[in-house]
């Protein structure tokens, strides 16, 4: 019973997880290449709303998951010009993008609420699914939680042991010392941008098309803000991403399943569990960050305008 | 050789910052953003087979062609006005608070509590109830404002962060005293309290030149006012408002200056929230008379636009707020008119930002293309 309990948490968190690993991770590219964007939100939702329609339109969830990539893309460059090339405040805009995103979504997809469309379901994976305890943990989900197991190892790799990966931490680190070498800083920070923006549709589309399939107005619920958070917690590092989206997807999961086990508190404060949470994560990562002398990317949140500094 | 990508071939803008932009570029970027904002939204108006020209139309006759127009434009921009000053101050200050909407929440609720069970159980004349109303929700709003402040200020932690998640937990916590613990018996199923008494309502403001004689005008349009009086007393001609200038504009040389920086920052955090407290008590005494769901349509989200846009003038914030609290009005009206979703409005504010914040450039520096 007991067991039975906390593979049941431990499932929906490795589930609930999956859309916060890849705004997170997203948000990751972004950063590291000096790019603070506070629009996840905003993106997440179009991206969620735009990979919808275009699953029903199509019938294909995939030909949504490209729409949602494309989506959240687009917006991204929306900041990604007003940032790096008009050199506007990263701040103001990104929250621009969040409400404009909002906005945005609830605009598209007005004709789509509380209808029944195309979804991801689960794939037990051959064999592995029939581990005891590992198996429905980690192995009974769909295939967008999947690609989530494959994109922290991929992420990590590349930005610590690839060419590119070096220039895009060159770039959120010291950009005049990476122009001088000759690395060009304005295409690399529209590029990360761009990927932090597509990741961001994506974990949209992995709400709309797998988690909770379906369309409904700010369905997002903050897991865009909660992405910035955890990329704080995260140090801007790849596995710790994923620790803090799994710790966000076990209180979404108590607050589930917390019933199940007697315990009976009202849903309003259980709603309250996840952004009560994220300030708690946040305020250790700080702590923790504080002591050991960690820094974000020196030169996020800085516009870079040769021959200033 | 270097490929040539599709980068190089932008044509390079090289940018040399002004040192003091001519007064009528500040009038005229901001201005010509809004009308190519208005003309990107005229596009997404388009896409739903709606005459632009046409929903614009009305969109400005809803909002400022009558009288009841822009009384109705007035009432919406009262909370604005309110939670847009207490989000200035903050920002004055480098302080990203994002919470005005639980801030507003929080003094909604405050002031809810006093007004429907401390009024009659004290039996307070009207008058000490309406300002202990006022009170409560400053000091609620103050208080949820003060616990980013706090984490900010000991501890560094991202205040963007925490304002914007204490927004969900407030709005949970004061739905469950709506849907539960305060639900009126009487409300025939509908999730709200009881009203609040009649003589505890902020007053109407009948005698307003020009307007009609039953608007909704109420006297939160004179608390505004006099906020933004003195907010601006307090920021131009105190010493307090000389460490808030100085810390926003360079925290490391008011640290040198040995000014109190952990101190302003809490203190700047809970008048910000409790401004925005004051807005919630507002809209709840002045608007609602009841605490309800959906009291807040996200007036603490469209504050921090009319702050940015108001470039932290407190008389600039009123002005804004008005002009924001008529784009609320239009976006309800063609939503009835024309069919058009209300979500419009959003998607204007968003571009309306955009479009400033990329104007910005032409104020800031000077450009040439190469």
């Amino acid at each position: 019973m007991q067991t039975a309990f906390i593979i049941t948490i431990l499932a929906t968190a490795v589930r609930a997880g999956a859309p916060v690993i890849y705004a997170t991770i997203g948000e990751i590219f972004s950063e590291r290449a000096g790019i603070l964007n506070l629009g996840v939100e905003g993106m997440m939702l179009v991206g969620a709303v735009s990979g919808f329609i275009v699953a029903v339109k199509t019938g294909n969830p995939w030909a949504g998951v490209l729409a949602a990539m494309v989506a959240g893309g687009l917006l991204s460059l929306i900041h990604a010009f007003l940032t790096i090339t008009l050199h506007a405040d990263q701040v103001v805009s990104g929250l621009a993008l969040t409400i404009f995103g909002i906005g945005l979504s609830s605009f598209l997809g007005k004709n789509y609420v509380g209808i029944q469309g195309p979804q991801f379901s689960g794939i037990d994976l051959p064999g592995l699914s029939s581990i005891p305890g590992l198996g429905p943990i980690l192995f009974q989900h769909d295939v967008l939680v999947y690609f989530t197991f494959l994109l922290i190892p991929l992420t990590a790799y590349f930005i610590h042991k690839t060419r590119p990966g070096l220039h895009l931490r060159a770039v959120g680190e010291d950009p005049t010392t990476s122009d001088v070498m000759g690395v060009n800083v304005a295409r690399t920070r529209y590029l990360y941008t761009f990927v932090g923006g597509v990741l961001a549709g994506l974990g949209g589309a992995s709400l709309s098309l797998a988690y909770t399939p379906g369309w409904t107005e700010g369905m997002s619920g903050g897991r865009g803000w909660i992405a910035i958070a955890l990329v704080i917690f995260a140090f801007w590092e790849p596995w710790r991403a994923m620790l803090g989206a799994y710790l966000f997807g076990s209180v979404q999961a108590l607050q589930f399943n917390l019933q199940t086990i007697g315990i009976t508190v009202p849903t309003y404060f259980l709603n309250m569990l996840p952004y009560l949470f994220t300030i708690i994560v946040l305020v250790f990562a700080t702590g923790e960050r504080m002591r050991r002398h960690l820094g974000a990317p020196a030169a996020l949140g800085i516009p870079y305008i040769r021959g200033e500094r | 050789m270097k490929q040539q990508s599709f980068f190089d071939k932008l044509p390079h803008l090289s940018l040399e910052r002004r040192l003091n932009t001519p007064w009528w570029l500040t009038w005229l970027v901001p201005l010509f953003s809004v009308l190519l904002a208005l003309l990107t939204g005229a596009l997404i108006i388009a896409s739903q087979g709606v005459n632009p020209a046409q929903a614009y139309k009305a969109m400005f006759e809803g909002a400022f062609g009558t009288g009841y127009a822009v009384a109705e434009t007035l009432v919406k921009a009262i909370p604005l006005m309110l939670a847009g000053l207490g989000v200035s101050i903050a920002f004055r200050m480098k302080l990203w608070n994002i919470g005005a909407e639980g801030q507003l929440w929080m003094g909604a609720w405050a002031a809810a509590g006093v007004g429907l069970y401390l009024y009659p159980a004290w039996h307070l004349p009207p008058w000490l109830a309406i300002v202990l109303m006022m009170l409560a929700a400053m000091i609620a709003g103050g208080l949820w404002g003060a616990i980013p402040g706090l984490l900010k200020g000991t501890m560094q932690v991202n205040e963007i962060i925490t304002s914007l998640m204490l927004n969900y937990v407030a709005i949970s916590w004061v739905l469950y005293f709506v849907d539960i613990l305060w639900r009126d018996p009487g409300g025939m199923g509908f999730p709200n309290t009881a009203p609040l008494e009649k003589d505890i309502w902020f007053a109407k403001l009948s005698w307003l030149p020009l307007l009609p004689k039953n608007n909704r005008v109420h006297f939160g349009l004179v608390v505004a006012i006099l906020a933004a009086v003195i907010l601006w007393f307090l920021l131009n001609r105190t010493k307090w408002g000389y460490e808030v200038r100085v810390i926003g504009e360079n925290a490391e040389a008011a640290r040198h200056a040995g000014m109190p920086i952990v101190r302003n920052i809490v203190l700047a955090m809970v008048l910000s929230g409790a401004l925005a407290g004051l807005a919630g008590m507002a809209e709840m005494s002045g608007v609602a008379h009841r605490l309800q769901r959906g009291l807040s349509p996200g007036y603490g989200y469209t504050a921090i636009i009319v702050a940015w846009l108001a470039k932290l003038n407190p008389f600039g914030v009123l002005l804004v707020a008005v002009l924001f609290g008529g784009l609320l009005v239009a976006g309800d009206q063609i939503q009835l008119m024309m069919n058009l979703p209300r979500s419009i409005s959003d998607i204007l504010q968003g571009l309306i930002l955009f479009f400033v914040l990329g104007g910005e450039i032409f104020s800031r520096f000077r450009i040439r293309i190469r």
